[in-house]
């Protein structure tokens, strides 16, 4: 083989390389990218029609019910303006808790959002994009009132 | 007063730094040697006050000295003595002050033993880390001063997160930060030769031990997160394709290819631009680690500065830092041409240029997903996040070809190979891994394995079989009386391919093969997975030193007989009221057993979790034989003698007609 030939070669192998890459990226990324929406936006109708997506919010006061015994628990995500029930079989993270703020992903189904997982993050301050700027347009009366039914309610 | 102490060291310290900068690369640029006789005393000097400051804050937080901030938020008397001297680097100023310290500590070194280089040479890369440092000293100045005093003093400390009170943990960041941080030598060796306009064989062979250091540490780095995240957590899991992970595994993957390539430009002298691109990308990517990891961008568990103007600060440094190297690179690269002696297309050269090429495509493929949510979101297209099936979809099938070319490349020769010699060396390994693909389709035949399990451990068996063939070759050779030598670095590089087989293996059948399950079970009941019978015996409540919880007792039976009792546990940490889930975790062999306490369920029932991981100890053992092997590399003779054979060389490298001045690049 003359260098030419040869450079050819590695050139050729290089392009071969880097489009099976692409082809790979695109492939996975349509596939594997979550949307992340709040209770607002999913109230707009910006959740796509299937998949899994995530989905952030406060868990609401006194709304965690579980049956006794059973895996399988209830809680209400809400931004202070909308709210979505979300039903999830499985354990808890350590930080989850009332007030918290976390983000769950799964499906909307008939209106309720089956959770496949849920995440708290290490902070007990934290606080799911979006949420916060959606917090600050609430009428003040409304976010103590918020706040009071938090602290009075017995499973925070 | 130990607060102002540590403030003053620290812009003494800065001080030394910017006159290393200013005398380094102005001197090694006028050629003035009373300039250049300034930078190492100045190196040695930002080390000294560096530590100083370091040891100032120190002081503070084993004191609990309340009155300044960052111990008031982060330290607590009730932590041991240990965790109160590791929690200084617990959170983001002190971390900062760590990073530096460990600069401040590779450029001495570097100061050390650069004193057999070619003075102008040595000059420019202690300039080039100096201008590293004063970046991070104005950032630490300005943006995120460890020593601000707190009026009132508060009453009581703050507390570390309960999940990084852990022994592993303490010695994690400090690994991962020398490795991050030893990139900035290859860098600055990089930059510097570029500016010089030189780049031989010899600066390959000085830069090789340095990258490899770093290399070494950052892999320990790697492997210990790993390790924690697995046993610390609580839930099982090694890898999550977490940003912060990936801040590190990027310039990890480019300082392996960094490795590589730097062999071909010492032994061939060819790729040198390539080299020097490798070593400024690898450093720019530790340094956007660093920015993911501290600005705020990310929420993760890593993730604990919140604030933006310490982001934008870093992302100026980063671009700042990175547009320099490359404005040199672009100016000076030009002038690296030089024939490497050209090599056929079956050639050692070759495979490590597939090797690199996969390596750099693989590390891209890390930082598009890494990257794309930050770029989405910067542009107000909305919010997304790229999972860890992205990363398994698109990293791992980059990886399997480079799985065949490991046990290939080592022993091809440099220039041109041949496929009779090449024959000639792996025929043992190549029917020895038939028989044992044929042994195992015979005895896993009615298993099931996924395909991805049988890609995975004939992969892995293949790298296994091939990475000790040239140490063995050359000792069969001694053995037959002929003076062949079996240098460390040949050790050393089979025990490293020899480690990622390991980890293909530990990889593919801890992930394939291994099982989990969440169940809600109450004292008295038991439950049947993957062979192993847990019985969960009783619950009751425990405490400790700085928690309260509750533990539980489960006897974990096998083919009838009591294998183990563990107790998984669940701590309530007082000061901050932190939860932690403390998983119970038999084996260490073979195979992991694991159960971790969830929650509470009403009528005594728990949920729980139970994990069987078989090999899974394999990833982290491979990681470390990589590391032993690097090890074992570094102490090679060749570089010593390398470093003895260049005292005399002239203080000019390159004749040149005019050399520019170089100001600091800061």
């Amino acid at each position: 083989m003359t260098r030419r030939h040869q450079r050819l070669v590695m050139v050729l192998l290089m392009l071969a390389c880097i489009s099976a890459a692409v082809a790979f990226a695109l492939r996975a990324f349509n596939g594997d990218l979550l949307y992340y929406l709040t209770p607002t936006q999913l109230a707009e109708g910006r959740a796509p029609a299937h998949g899994a997506f995530r989905l952030g919010g406060i868990v609401a006061p006194g709304s965690v019910h579980r049956k006794q015994g059973s895996m399988t628990v209830h809680f209400v995500l809400t931004d202070y303006h909308h709210a979505v029930p979300v039903v999830y079989t499985g354990i808890l993270p350590d930080l989850f808790r009332v007030g918290q703020g976390i983000v769950v992903k799964g499906q909307l189904v008939n209106g309720v959002f089956l959770a496949s997982q849920v995440l708290a993050k290490h902070s007990a301050k934290y606080m799911p994009p979006g949420i916060h700027q959606a917090q600050s347009s609430v009428p003040h009366r409304k976010m103590l009132a918020l706040r009071r039914s938090l602290r009075e309610d017995p499973g925070a | 007063m130990i607060a102002e102490i540590g403030l003053y060291a620290l812009i003494l310290a800065f001080l030394m730094a910017a006159s290393q900068t200013f005398f380094g690369l102005a001197g090694a640029g006028t050629r003035r040697l009373r300039w250049m006789a300034v930078t190492r005393p100045a190196a040695f000097g930002q080390l000294f006050f560096m530590a100083l400051s370091y040891g100032c804050l120190t002081d503070l937080f084993v004191t609990s000295n309340y009155s300044v901030r960052y111990v008031a938020k982060y330290s607590n008397a009730l932590m041991p003595f240990f965790y109160r001297v590791a929690g200084v680097w617990g959170a983001h100023e002190g971390s900062m002050m760590l990073w530096m310290l460990v600069l401040a500590l590779w450029t001495a070194l570097v100061a050390v033993f650069s004193r057999k280089l070619p003075v102008v040479f040595a000059n420019r890369v202690l300039g080039v880390l100096g201008a590293i440092a004063c970046g991070f000293f104005l950032f630490t100045l300005i943006t995120s001063n460890p020593f601000v005093r707190l009026l009132p003093p508060a009453l009581h400390g703050g507390t570390l997160n309960p999940i990084l009170e852990d022994p592993l943990l303490v010695i994690h960041p400090p690994m991962l930060y020398m490795g991050y941080v030893g990139l900035s030598v290859a860098f600055a060796f990089a930059v510097a030769a570029l500016i010089g306009g030189r780049m031989d064989a010899a600066w390959a062979r000085w830069t090789r031990p340095w990258t490899l250091a770093a290399w070494i540490f950052l892999t320990v780095g790697i492997v210990l997160g790993s390790f924690w995240s697995y046993y610390e957590l609580g839930w099982g899991g090694w890898w999550f394709w977490d940003p912060v992970e990936n801040a590190s595994f990027m310039p990890w993957l480019v300082a392996t290819a960094l490795i590589h390539s730097l062999a071909v430009s010492e032994k061939r002298g060819a790729f040198k631009s390539w080299t020097a691109l490798l070593a400024i990308a690898g450093f720019s990517l530790s340094l956007l680690g660093t920015f993911l990891v501290r600005s705020g961008v990310l929420i993760s568990i890593h993730a604990f500065a919140m604030d933006p103007r310490r982001g934008m600060f870093i992302l100026v440094l980063l671009g700042v830092m990175s547009a320099l190297a490359l404005a040199v690179y672009i100016w000076r690269a030009p002038l690296l041409w030089e024939d490497g002696g050209g090599f056929r297309f079956l050639s050692r050269e070759t495979l490590i240029l597939c090797n690199n090429i996969l390596l750099v495509t693989g590390a891209a493929a890390v930082f598009i997903g890494t990257i794309y949510p930050l770029f989405i979101e910067v542009f107000g297209l909305g919010r997304l996040s790229v999972g860890p099936p992205y990363f398994d979809h698109v990293f791992i099938p980059i990886m399997f070809p480079l799985f065949v070319l490991i046990g290939i490349g080592p022993y091809l020769g440099w220039k041109s190979g041949s496929l009779r010699a090449l024959f000639r060396r792996l025929w043992i390994p190549a029917l020895l891994w038939l028989l044992a693909a044929l042994l195992l389709l015979f005895l896993a035949s009615d298993s099931h394995w996924p395909l991805m399990t049988w890609l995975g451990v004939l992969f892995g068996s293949w790298v296994l079989l091939t990475a000790f063939v040239e140490p063995l070759r050359r000792l069969w050779l001694r053995f037959r009386g002929e003076p062949v030598r079996l240098p460390s670095g040949v050790l050393g590089m089979s025990l490293a391919h020899f480690g990622v087989g390991v980890i293909i293996l530990g990889i593919t059948v801890s992930t394939t093969l291994g099982v989990w399950r969440d169940m809600p079970l109450k004292p008295g009941q038991s439950y049947r997975m993957a062979g192993f019978r847990y019985r969960f015996d009783a619950i009751g409540p425990a405490r400790g030193r700085n928690w309260t919880g509750v533990r539980a007792t489960f006897s974990i039976f096998h083919q009838g007989r009591l294998f183990a009792v563990v107790h998984p546990e669940k701590r309530h940490f007082f000061p901050d009221g932190g939860t932690t889930t403390n998983a119970a975790i038999v084996g260490g062999g073979l195979h992991d057993l694991f159960v971790s306490l969830g929650n509470p369920l009403g009528r005594e029932k728990w949920s729980l979790r139970f994990r069987y991981e078989p090999m899974v100890i394999f990833v982290w053992l491979g990681g470390l034989l990589m590391a032993l092997g690097g090890l074992l590399a570094l102490a090679d003779r060749r570089y010593r003698i390398a470093l003895e054979v260049h005292p005399f060389l002239p203080i000019e490298e390159a004749p040149k007609p005019r050399d520019p001045v170089e100001e600091e690049s800061s």
